[in-house]
């Protein structure tokens, strides 16, 4: 198994919640929404922390490339934070628009985030980490674990 | 670093822009031309109105909106970097535009000069736009269904026109070509070639993009635009003189192709993960409704040869694809990227935690399916007009409104954009 591929397979877990709870707040489901949106958010944050932790530093280590693909995925998370931010305070201010609005946004900017990880930065990640013994599976189920024991 | 990655490749906000909101107004020429036209206006697809009006449509909104949007698309989602984008857009954009104007004018008016004049113009913009797009094209390392189908699609539109500044020169000049051959070739370079290709690169990035579709099978992805092109490079063999029922089942063979693609963009847009639907969905999903319409209807006219044989059959065809497919499509398109550039050109210029307004707020989800349902009024109401001419004048009317609602929809985007933009200077400024 490559390297990056727990991150890839979160992707699209993270997609099916991101759905979900878009649609409960379409619905006006405010309470499901709120638990599915703070599900998603924390299931992102994890795998956003596990690649600014783990994966980003190794790969700088093992190519001495620190800005470039890895400067940009660190912009667009931030941009991302700032989404889900708004998406948190529309679950509060139960503003449905606002909610569609910021979700909306998240999703293209989300899913060409993705593709340029799958397409680009992890192919690249796993031909300079291929053969170390970075286990990036484990790094991400640690922090999922960290954000439900935070929730505890 | 890769082209793909960095935001800065993508061009100047303008560069989109000019073509987006110059668009739409040459729809609603093309549709008040058929009010003034009544009855006769549709009554031939040879009749003068119905030629400036095709144009009107494919060569002033079609292609002002798909130039516009390919200088965008390619750097983003190819990796290619288009010289001097801004430019190339100062350049191509009015010479489409006078272009455009100069053809319909030379159908209605039949004067030659407007004939010499438009292809001189089209001519001029088209070396240049496929000359640079295509260049980035070929040079972008980047690999995949999607840049297969662009390099395609820009190939379409030099042969497209190509062939469409020989049939003017011809006008203009009286040469004596076989005119209505080369129409047959132009035409589905234009539409099939060019447009439909364009259409499917697109879709193969942003269906599975904008609903969490599963992505097109990866073989079918690849196959279609290149089945396509075989299919009218044996359409094109009519200019060497072929049989009739040979042309037939090449035909057939290309509106079919175009189906399975309609069909499996249907078939995936109903396994979307994601269940909220928005105007893009529902424009999109229409215009590949309107393409199985396309694809059954010419089979349906391939088999019944005296409803194949009637002057209305190419009119119904042309109604289906022009205001049905392509106009719906792009409309439904430019809901999406106008906000969504909108957005990420506004936060490019906030500091840290200045987060521009989300997408909703550029322009409203009400504005934008009423024009749906007026849009979809006027394609229904045209396409009615062919069994009943009288409709032809309410449904240019109509068809006119929407695109002036497209307009106005699309301006008040760019107003947005504006109107935040000094919002979020004036607050960095402070």
């Amino acid at each position: 198994m490559n390297p990056t591929q727990p991150l890839q397979q979160h992707h699209k877990h993270c997609d099916d919640l991101f759905a979900a709870a878009e649609a409960l707040a379409q619905a006006g489901d405010w309470p499901a929404c709120a638990s599915t949106s703070t599900q998603f958010c924390d299931e992102i944050e994890a795998h956003f922390a596990t690649e600014e932790q783990v994966l980003f530093p190794a790969f700088a280590a093992a190519t001495g490339m620190s800005g470039g693909p890895v400067a940009v995925m660190r912009m667009e998370h931030a941009q991302m934070r700032d989404l889900m931010a708004q998406m948190k305070a529309a679950v509060k201010a139960r503003d449905r628009n606002g909610y569609g609005g910021a979700a909306d946004t998240l999703l293209i900017l989300m899913q060409q985030h993705n593709m340029k990880e799958e397409n680009i930065l992890y192919p690249m990640c796993d031909n300079s980490l291929g053969a170390s013994s970075l286990d990036i599976g484990g790094a991400l189920n640690e922090r999922l674990e960290g954000q439900c024991q935070t929730k505890t | 670093m890769h082209p793909n990655l960095s935001f800065e490749q993508a061009p100047p906000i303008s560069v989109p822009y000019r073509f987006f909101v110059t668009a739409p107004w040459f729809g609603v020429a093309a549709g008040l031309l058929l009010a003034w036209g009544g009855e006769n206006a549709l009554i031939s697809r040879w009749a003068p109105s119905a030629l400036a009006a095709t144009h009107l449509l494919v060569a002033g909104f079609m292609l002002q909106a798909m130039c516009g949007a390919l200088l965008q698309f390619v750097p983003v989602a190819a990796g290619g970097n288009v010289w001097r984008a801004r430019q190339v857009a100062l350049f191509v954009h009015p010479l489409l535009a006078a272009g455009a104007a100069c053809l319909a004018t030379a159908f209605l008016t039949a004067k030659s000069g407007f004939f010499i004049a438009a292809a001189a113009t089209f001519a001029t913009a088209i070396t240049g736009y496929a000359g640079i797009v295509g260049l980035a094209l070929q040079r972008t390392p980047g690999k995949g269904p999607t840049l297969m189908a662009l390099r395609i699609a820009v190939t379409g539109l030099a042969i497209t026109v190509g062939l469409g500044v020989t049939l003017a020169t011809s006008l203009g000049t009286g040469a004596g070509l076989p005119v209505l051959e080369i129409t047959q070739v132009h035409a589905a370079w234009g539409l099939g070639g060019w447009a439909l290709v364009l259409l499917m690169g697109v879709s193969y990035y942003v269906v599975p993009m904008f609903q969490l579709t599963p992505p097109y099978p990866a073989r079918l992805a690849r196959s279609l635009p290149l089945a396509l092109i075989a299919v009218l490079v044996l359409w094109s063999a009519q200019l060497g003189g072929t049989g009739a029922g040979w042309q037939q089942g090449v035909l057939l063979a290309g509106v079919a192709l175009a189906g399975v693609y309609a069909v499996t963009t249907l078939v995936l847009q109903h396994r979307r993960r994601r269940k909220v639907a928005d105007p893009t969905l529902y424009f999109f999903r229409g215009a590949m409704v309107l393409l199985v319409a396309v694809a059954v209807s010419s089979l349906w006219f391939g088999l019944d040869a005296d409803l194949g044989g009637d002057r209305r059959a190419a009119i119904w065809i042309g109604l289906l694809a022009i205001p049905g497919v392509f106009v719906s499509a792009i409309s439904g398109m430019l809901y999406k990227i106008v906000p969504f550039l909108n957005w990420l050109h506004l936060q490019s210029l906030g500091g840290p935690g200045q987060m521009p307004p989300n997408m909703r707020e550029m322009i409203s989800e009400r504005a934008m399916m009423g024009h749906m349902w007026l849009h979809f009024s006027a394609v229904a109401t045209l396409l009615a007009s062919v069994i009943f001419p009288v409709l032809t004048r309410p449904g240019g009317l109509l068809f006119a409104a929407a695109c002036a609602w497209l307009g106005v929809n699309l301006a008040g985007g760019v107003r947005a954009y504006l109107r935040f933009r000094k919002r979020m200077t004036a607050a960095a400024t402070a």
